[in-house]
């Protein structure tokens, strides 16, 4: 690399991440297979995508890294048009094209 | 037969009652509802191919971390750290915390793919990226009779429009070493559509809480390192789904 890592050290990084990361994605997929899952437990699971996926791009929404973690108002207002957009239309493209729409017009007015 | 968790009423384009679709019609299914991400997709991967070959990698390395890996933010993460002279030991546990969020995934796929194959099992971790799951566990939900080889035909029409660009684009990316300007906001794009994704399945107080929680939750702990605060955030969120769906009495048969 062009700080001098080595190229054994990039790729033992690609392995050890390769797996490792399959072996995460593979747990509980591949090891509980058999075994029923207590109610309580497949009663949270149902809740994963909801829980996760919001929580992971919130801070992104809030400090975005593009304007270098100030809080922007245009990508502010695109989230909220989607989510809007989303939980009233109960249609995904639409609601990708309602955010995506008023983030540019913001951006472009702003 | 696999059994069926609880079947629920939807409105998200469920299947015709009755219907049986082959799994050559549930791969297209599946294909089709994943063209929307090429929006996303492509202008991402092809970036990391541009900031990998950037910070020094080789053709090769891209392509091994978007075959092996095949997980884009954590490939950001490696690179950045990389550059940044990280010790390798701080690279891959920073990674490996960024895809930690799989294990829920892996976790919550568990009552509807358990009666697959090994190899089966297998292959479907190795493609189980988030909009693969997103995407799945939304047919599934929506479609809860549908069987175990429709369920797996609907997951390999997904990866195949999701993932095999993925790879694609990252390498064209790190060939051409087209650099892709700054000002058209494509950072924005992932929260964007994750955000459509969800919004249509916020059907319940029950998921409107856990969805609440756990975004309060994740800001609240946002300073803490890569992926740990969504690690404290995300299970708290669905233990607060699980209470109001409880407390509101909608009684589950798994």
């Amino acid at each position: 690399m062009t700080n001098g890592t080595s190229d054994l050290t990039v790729w033992l990084v690609i392995v050890v991440l390769g797996i490792g990361t399959f072996l995460i994605r593979w747990s509980f997929l591949g090891t509980l297979g058999d075994r029923e899952l207590p109610e309580w437990v497949l009663r949270m699971l149902r809740y994963t995508p909801v829980a996760v996926l919001p929580a992971l791009v919130a801070p992104l929404v809030v400090w975005p890294a593009a304007t270098g973690g100030q809080p922007d108002p245009a990508r502010m207002a695109a989230a909220t048009v989607t989510v809007a957009v989303g939980l009233w239309t109960k249609n995904m493209i639409g609601a990708i094209l309602a955010g995506a729409i008023t983030l540019f017009g913001l951006l472009y007015m702003l | 037969m696999s059994p069926t968790p609880r079947p629920r009423p939807d409105a998200r384009q469920p299947l015709a009652d009755g219907a049986t679709p082959s799994s050559g019609q549930m791969f297209r299914r599946g294909a089709v509802k994943s063209l929307p991400f090429l929006i996303v997709m492509i202008p991402f991967a092809l970036l990391f191919g541009v900031v990998a070959l950037e910070a020094g990698m080789d053709v090769a390395q891209v392509l091994g971390f978007s075959v092996l890996v095949l997980a884009g933010a954590s490939q950001f993460t490696a690179v950045q750290l990389l550059s940044d002279n990280a010790p390798v030991i701080v690279v891959i546990l920073s990674c490996l915390a960024v895809n930690l969020r799989m294990a829920m995934y892996s976790a919550s796929l568990v009552p509807w793919l358990r009666d697959a194959t090994a190899p089966q099992k297998a292959w479907v971790a190795y493609a189980l990226v988030d909009q693969s799951y997103a995407l799945s566990i939304q047919e599934y939900e929506a479609n809860p009779r549908m069987a175990l080889r429709q369920r797996l035909a609907f997951f390999a029409g997904v990866v195949t429009v999701v993932c095999l660009p993925w790879m694609v684009f990252s390498w064209l990316g790190a060939t051409v070493g087209r650099a892709i300007p700054d000002d058209i906001a494509l950072d924005f794009a992932m929260p964007i559509t994750f955000l459509a994704m969800i919004a249509p399945m916020l059907r319940t107080p029950a998921h409107l809480a856990a969805c609440f929680v756990a975004v309060l939750g994740s800001l609240l702990l946002a300073g803490l390192p890569s992926g740990l605060g969504l690690l404290i955030a995300a299970p708290i969120g669905m233990a607060t789904g699980a209470a109001v769906e409880a407390w509101t009495g909608r009684r589950a048969r798994a």
